[in-house]
């Protein structure tokens, strides 16, 4: 497969995902804010998402303080905002019409028809007020796109670098996710707010629609370690940050070629400790600590699958 | 040419008869109501949207595709008529692939007298860099696209001969889906000839012009990117063939071979259907600023490690001021009378056809030699007094430049417009492929003027298309 065409379905996959992903962050924090006991911290709270997102500085430059509503318009529909989920519908659909050759037609016609369907419904249907609404149809048209690509596209290299994309995305939000939720859950406890850790971790859950799957293969209660435990390494969990490493590392293996060992060792090694480590082995400083390392580590296979494959030169 | 009063109708007689081979047709359309037609045509649109069978502007902010519209009256050609027209276009494509191939060698043309060196030699479209050199089966026009009307009694006109990189296929291919999709009915009520099996038909043309020797050939189609007009064929056709879509920078030139960037390594590639404009395909042979093209290909392609699709240099063959001259190319090549007419024709470096030109503004349209798309035009009747006037003093600053030919009454066709079912002028560009042999898919792309009374179909000037059937016998 051209290197170029590789680098734009593995764009397209890790675009849709964050798409997703985004809108799943932005349900969890949107929800909270709902919450009686989080009113008082509401700034605090979206101000942290903006910073472990990485959006601090680029909202500034849009908005002169935090407001709630503010932050939900950048974060959604700000087409100045590169990372918005409106903007990265527009890029995955972009990918796509690079190689809509390369993937099947109705995979391109699904991400084609859901950014035109945004772009058109965005100003008048979507708003800032419903933000709930554009949440579960982004989450709506995300489930149209992954069953689409599942009973559509040949499996070929293409699909492995597309599978690529999505779980290096999956597990970097997924890991932010949970880094803004310790971040709020620590600034509320210094301000002496005494919340039941039940209601975030809780709507954490039913973010990651894991809520009913946590109720039925753990006996533990909804407490941070718990959910962490359960969020990072149960191997059954769709969105499991273990999951997500198990197919990076598996779909590439299956592209591999004479340059790639030392990528593949490093997607090996990440797996395997996910797989056979614990919390405590894991984490001996702490989540936060552990988190970061991962959002590294994703970083560097994504900078060497570029390398090695995709033509990217350093 | 005579010019009755009222243009040939493709469907009518002009005594308002439904001729023969729209009989099935036009009976179904009576039975239907304009409401009903307006809801497809809507649902024709959403569906091209969704598809995304759209054509960028240049100029416009990008995610602003356009659609060419599309309508739903199909243009019908009898099986008398095609066989007629294919023979016709069979003909001609041999003779205009056997005249590059004599340019590019021999000159007997020249020779023979009836063409002046200068008129080849000094043209912009002459490459000298294919001087002497030989190319697979010796044909130059692998994909050609032929223009034709038809006028006077439906009288076939050649009005322009596309042996560069002629697009639009892909509005034949998807214009038939569509119609398949909204009208399934007409499609048992009627023979219709398949045109699907052209990119097939392109893929194996393609393959058996690749280099001596290669048993089992990579093609690939070059395109400038997702940002030119024509990029939804570029990957339609790359699609459909199960070739890969470059661009310049996904290919390289080593040891004198061609390559594509992969990630599995490097993969040599043997034959490339390029989109791209001869001077923008080798920065080193052409225009040094292309970004579009591949260093060395040039090089690689002389010493025949590679095929170029069409080759390189083509467009000596349909340059406005070379067409007068492809009746006599018929004549000279192949010892044949030609099947096809050409438009009478005015060069006007010469001074009589000047003269005449000049005093005849009003009746005729004049042409940039090297103008397309609709571009650089004046169509007599249809201009004003200040705009014909502005034409005169372009024509007396540099004559050699135009060409001059009467206002053709276009045949129309009936078509579904605003008002209701209206007569409207087209054209018609079928698709010949040459290769071992000649072959041409029944059918085309039927462009339609969608203005009333206009006669200009290019998209870019509001031009439409229509399916084009070619009825079985």
């Amino acid at each position: 497969m051209l290197s170029r065409t590789a680098d734009h379905v593995y764009w397209l996959g890790r675009y849709a995902e964050r798409a997703e992903e985004l809108a799943r962050t932005l349900d969890v924090q949107y929800r909270l804010s709902l919450l009686p006991h989080e009113r008082r911290s509401d700034a605090v709270g979206w101000n942290i998402v903006l910073h472990t997102l990485g959006l601090e500085a680029a909202f500034a430059e849009r908005h002169e303080r935090v407001e709630p509503h503010w932050v939900i318009d950048f974060l959604a529909f700000d087409a100045a905002n590169p990372s918005s989920i409106l903007s990265c519908l527009r890029a995955a659909r972009e990918n796509a019409r690079a190689v809509r050759g390369a993937i099947s037609s109705e995979m391109w016609e699904t991400f084609n028809s859901t950014w035109l369907e945004a772009r058109a419904q965005a100003p008048s249907r979507f708003t800032a007020l419903n933000v709930s609404e554009f949440i579960d149809w982004v989450k709506y048209r995300a489930h149209l796109a992954r069953g689409v690509v599942l009973a559509s596209m040949l499996r070929d290299e293409g699909y492995h670098f597309m599978q690529i994309g999505t779980f290096l995305e999956r597990s970097d939000s997924v890991a932010r996710l949970l880094l803004i939720r310790l971040a709020c859950e620590a600034a509320a406890a210094e301000n002496g707010a005494t919340v039941h850790d039940y209601y975030p971790w809780s709507v954490l859950l039913r973010g990651l629609s894991a809520f009913e799957s946590f109720r039925r293969v753990s006996r533990d209660s909804v407490r941070p370690q718990h959910v962490l435990e359960f969020v990072i390494l149960h191997r059954h969990v769709p969105r499991s940050i273990y999951r997500s490493a198990n197919l990076v590392h598996e779909n590439l293996q299956a592209v591999a070629n004479a340059k790639s060992g030392e990528t593949e060792r490093r997607a090996g090694l990440l797996h395997s400790e996910l797989r056979y480590g614990t919390l405590a082995t894991l984490a001996p400083q702490g989540y936060e600590r552990f988190l970061h390392d991962l959002l590294a580590r994703t970083a560097d296979l994504s900078d060497r699958i570029g390398r090695d494959f995709l033509g990217h030169v350093t | 040419m005579d010019r009755p009063a009222l243009p040939y109708d493709e469907m009518y007689t002009a005594d308002g008869h439904v001729r023969p081979h729209y009989a099935v047709y036009s009976e179904w359309l009576t039975q239907q109501a304009d409401d009903a037609l307006r809801r497809k045509r809507a649902e024709a649109d959403s569906l091209f949207h969704r598809v995304g069978i759209t054509f960028a502007v240049y100029g416009e902010e990008d995610g602003n595709e356009r659609l060419i519209p599309f309508d739903i009256v199909p243009r019908v050609l009898s099986a008398e008529e095609w066989r007629r027209l294919a023979d016709g276009l069979r003909q001609r494509v041999s003779a205009l692939n056997a005249f590059i191939g004599d340019i590019y060698h021999g000159q007997e043309i020249l020779k023979a007298g009836l063409l002046t060196a200068e008129q080849v030699l000094c043209n912009p479209q002459y490459r000298p860099e294919m001087q002497g050199m030989d190319v697979p089966g010796g044909i130059y026009a692998h994909i050609a696209g032929i223009d034709v009307v038809r006028a006077g009694a439906g009288e076939f006109y050649v009005l322009e001969d596309n042996l560069r990189v002629p697009s639009g296929v892909s509005y034949m291919l998807e214009d038939r889906k569509m119609m398949m999709r909204l009208f399934p009915e007409l499609f048992s009520l009627n023979r219709v000839a398949p045109v699907e099996h052209y990119p097939d038909r392109l893929l194996e043309n393609l393959a058996s012009v690749a280099p001596a020797g290669v048993a089992d050939p990579v093609v690939v189609l070059l395109t400038p990117g997702a940002h030119n007009s024509a990029y939804f064929e570029h990957a339609f056709l790359a699609q459909q063939m199960g070739v890969e879509l470059v661009e310049g920078q996904d290919l390289f030139v080593r040891d004198g071979f061609v390559y594509m960037r992969t990630t599995q390594g490097p993969r040599r590639v043997d034959v490339i259907y390029r989109r791209i404009d001869d001077d923008f395909l080798d920065p080193l042979s052409f225009r040094p600023d292309s970004v579009l093209g591949v260093p060395g290909l040039m090089a690689a392609y002389r010493a025949g490690r590679v095929t170029v699709a069409n080759a390189i240099g083509t467009g000596i063959a349909d340059d406005k001021s070379i067409y007068p001259c492809v009746p006599e190319m018929i004549r000279f090549y192949l010892g044949e009378a030609p099947l096809l007419e050409n438009v009478p024709t005015r060069i006007l470096r010469r001074k009589d056809d000047l003269a005449y030109t000049l005093a005849h503004l009003d009746e005729l349209v004049v042409k940039e030699v090297h103008g397309s798309g609709g571009y650089g035009m004046l169509v007599g009747p249809a201009a004003s007094e200040a705009e014909r006037e502005d034409f005169r003093l372009r024509i007396l600053a540099a004559p050699e430049k135009y060409i001059a030919q009467p206002t053709l009454a276009l045949s129309t066709c009936p078509t579904f417009v605003e008002q209701g079912v209206a007569p409207r002028h087209i054209d018609l560009r079928p698709f010949v492929l040459s290769g071992r042999e000649v072959t041409i898919v029944p059918g085309g792309l039927t462009r339609v003027a969608l203005r009333s009374g206009s006669l200009v179909v290019n998209s870019s000037q509001g031009g439409g298309t229509k399916d084009t059937w070619v009825l079985e016998a």
